[in-house]
């Protein structure tokens, strides 16, 4: 989540805006489908509605539509053109065709970074099925209390990722920290969690499942209210177990919420940043080898100030996220039923 | 599962009440991982209200001999606290009012209004919600290098204003109310305007309240934008203000606890309040 967004929002908003885009490139909106409605502008038909619209649509889509193009359409395609310049020491910058891409690409960093990021996202997608399985919990008829633990599952993810980082790095302390505490309990001795390369990935990623969790969770019963209860019922007179009917009703028939959280969840944890800067913090020895994606970016582009090469690693991120994008739908058709 | 009751001879209820009555495995699994959900709030209150050396205990300290309310009032000695808190209310207020009113005027004029170019402009706005944040980020920072407006709240703010999500979502309310009463405002001679303001504007407010949520949110959150275009402590929002305290004064825990708690408490608590209306608001936005 954008991360932001986080988090919160904006990563699922990437999704959100796969379908806009799909409607957008279909002539927008089913009321342009009329075929009684007249399109030409000579139309006699439409003069008066035409009439009455005039200027005024200009008037509600210009500050919108120009903040768009000036603060995200033209950076899109200026980033493209940095990636192909390199930053002189005194901030001018000269063409160099692909020779970012050929250093990036050189650069053992990008693949570290790459599994890192692939580590982080594979743990924080164990809590696609842990929250199904707490969906269905959280649905079951006449639960009381239901309302208290979803706030309870959700507070994570409306928390600011910066400020519950502190704790989680108490938590995390390989000295004093609770989790190392609770681990001698039955007898294992505990790393440094942040401060050794390999864990501190784990480490983030631990607290990036605690967070994002809430939101699986939300969209999931969201999308287990759509289910008929009578399948259950009938299912109930046939004798199947709780089982049986997780397995045969609830899975499949709610595949498509699966899908669209796996998507989320893929797309926001490859942009991770956040949770990783205030966990590990800047100066962390093991930062190197413990960066994402995200992270190596914001260190070319703003710590060390190498631009171009920054603008190339947001190309590769870009490309990697749209081919993960490509690759799950292509996915879907085997496994999701019913879309 | 009760087999010697005959199934088919229950009632509705009382086969409710049979399917209520493993409920107890239900409420375990849901209330221990709850547990676990709020435990790190918790313990960051207790560590909050406790010495350093309470903090570093080994085994922990699960309750502070005496509570340090003081690492509360320290958080606005020792740290620009006030001057962040002012910068993240004002960043997310503005933010807010204006993604409010730009995305409905241009959500209503794309879902209801007709125009040449209207298919390509929308899909231009759309076009970036498949664009992660990086892409631009780098060129934003530019533009606003170029303005003259690094460290300013000018300069926090500005991309912010403008969401193609929020767009997307206004237009799709927009889409499904009924045309009926914008013809009949026309044919009494309301101008566009008035019948966008008068007559559409109220009808949408439950979506605005899921945009305004959604967008206070992840205003109050942001990390990398405000890390990049802020140097001094005291114009960062309280994201960034707190991410600048992991080197320095790690060693004075519970002051970052209680400053964390603080920073964190005005989304919390607007959360508590609204979080039907959060819930059932993100949960449906997210599979429209």
């Amino acid at each position: 989540m954008t991360t932001d967004a986080r988090r919160t929002v904006p990563p699922a908003s990437s999704l959100r805006g796969g379908a806009g885009r799909g409607r957008a490139a279909a002539p927008s909106g089913p009321d342009d489908l009329d075929p009684t409605r007249p399109t030409g502008s000579d139309s006699p038909r439409s003069d008066k509605r035409r009439r009455g619209d005039g200027f005024w649509p200009w008037l509600f889509v210009a500050p919108l539509v120009l903040g768009v193009v000036v603060f995200y359409l033209w950076p899109i395609v200026q980033t493209a053109w940095i990636s192909l310049t390199e930053t002189g020491p005194f901030g001018g910058s000269t063409f160099s065709g692909i020779v970012n891409y050929l250093t990036l690409f050189a650069d053992p960093q990008l693949y570290l970074s790459l599994v890192n990021t692939i580590i982080y996202t594979l743990i924080v997608l164990l809590g696609v099925p842990i929250s199904v399985y707490l969906a269905s919990l959280l649905n079951l008829p006449g639960l009381r209390f239901a309302s208290l633990y979803r706030v309870l599952f959700f507070l994570p993810y409306v928390a600011m990722p910066t400020a519950v980082a502190m704790v989680w790095r108490i938590i995390f302390n390989g000295d004093y920290g609770m989790l190392n505490y609770l681990l001698s309990l039955v007898g294992i001795q505990g790393p440094y969690w942040i401060s050794t390369p390999g864990f501190s990935i784990v480490a983030v990623a631990i607290v990036g499942l605690w967070s994002s969790l809430g939101f699986s969770l939300i969209v999931l019963s969201a999308g287990l209210k759509n289910i008929p209860p009578e399948l259950y019922e009938a299912a109930d007179l046939d004798g199947a177990s709780r089982w049986r009917q997780f397995r045969s009703i609830t899975v499949p028939l709610l595949s498509p919420t699966i899908f669209f959280v796996t998507i989320v969840t893929v797309i926001s944890s490859f942009q991770l940043f956040d949770l990783l800067y205030a966990i590990l913090g800047s100066s962390n020895p093991v930062l190197p080898r413990s960066m994402s994606l995200v992270y190596f970016f914001y260190r070319e582009g703003f710590v060390n100030n190498d631009k171009g090469f920054a603008a190339a690693i947001a190309m590769v991120i870009f490309l990697i996220i749209g081919l993960v994008t490509v690759l799950q739908f292509r996915f879907q058709r085997k496994w999701v039923k019913g879309d | 599962m009760t087999e010697a009751i005959p199934v088919r001879a229950m009632s509705r209820r009382r086969r409710q009440r049979r399917r209520g009555g493993s409920h107890v495995v239900a409420h375990i699994v849901l209330g221990v991982g709850g547990l676990i959900m709020a435990f790190p709030f918790i313990w960051q209150i207790i560590m909050s209200l406790s010495t350093t050396a309470e903090v570093q205990s080994v085994p922990p300290t699960l309750w502070p001999a005496e509570l340090q309310w003081d690492n509360y009032v320290r958080v606005f000695e020792r740290l620009p606290f006030l001057d962040q808190l002012q910068t993240s209310v004002l960043i997310t207020v503005i933010r807010t009012v204006a993604q409010i009113l730009f995305c409905t005027l241009a959500g209503y004029a794309f879902a209801r209004m007709r125009f040449r170019g209207r298919a390509i402009l929308l899909a231009l706005v759309l076009s970036i919600l498949m664009v992660p944040s990086q892409v631009y980020l780098l060129s934003q920072y530019q533009i606003v290098q170029g303005l003259g407006l690094l460290d300013s709240l000018g300069g926090l703010v500005l991309p912010g204003l403008f969401s193609a999500f929020g767009t997307y979502l206004m237009r799709t309310a927009f889409l499904a109310m009924p045309v009926e009463l914008e013809e009949a405002a026309r044919l009494d001679g309301a101008n566009p305007f008035t019948i966008f303001w008068r007559i559409m504007l109220p009808l949408a407010k439950p979506t605005i309240s899921v945009l305004a949520i959604t967008t206070a949110l992840w205003s109050w959150n942001e990390l990398l934008w405000p890390l990049v275009v802020t140097t001094f402590s005291e114009h960062m929002p309280l994201s960034a203000g707190l991410a600048t305290l992991i080197g320095d004064r790690t060693t004075d825990f519970p002051l970052v606890m209680a400053a964390s708690l603080l920073a964190m408490a005005p989304i919390l608590i607007l959360f508590i309040l609204l979080q039907r209306r959060v819930i059932n608001g993100l949960a449906s936005s997210g599979l429209k």
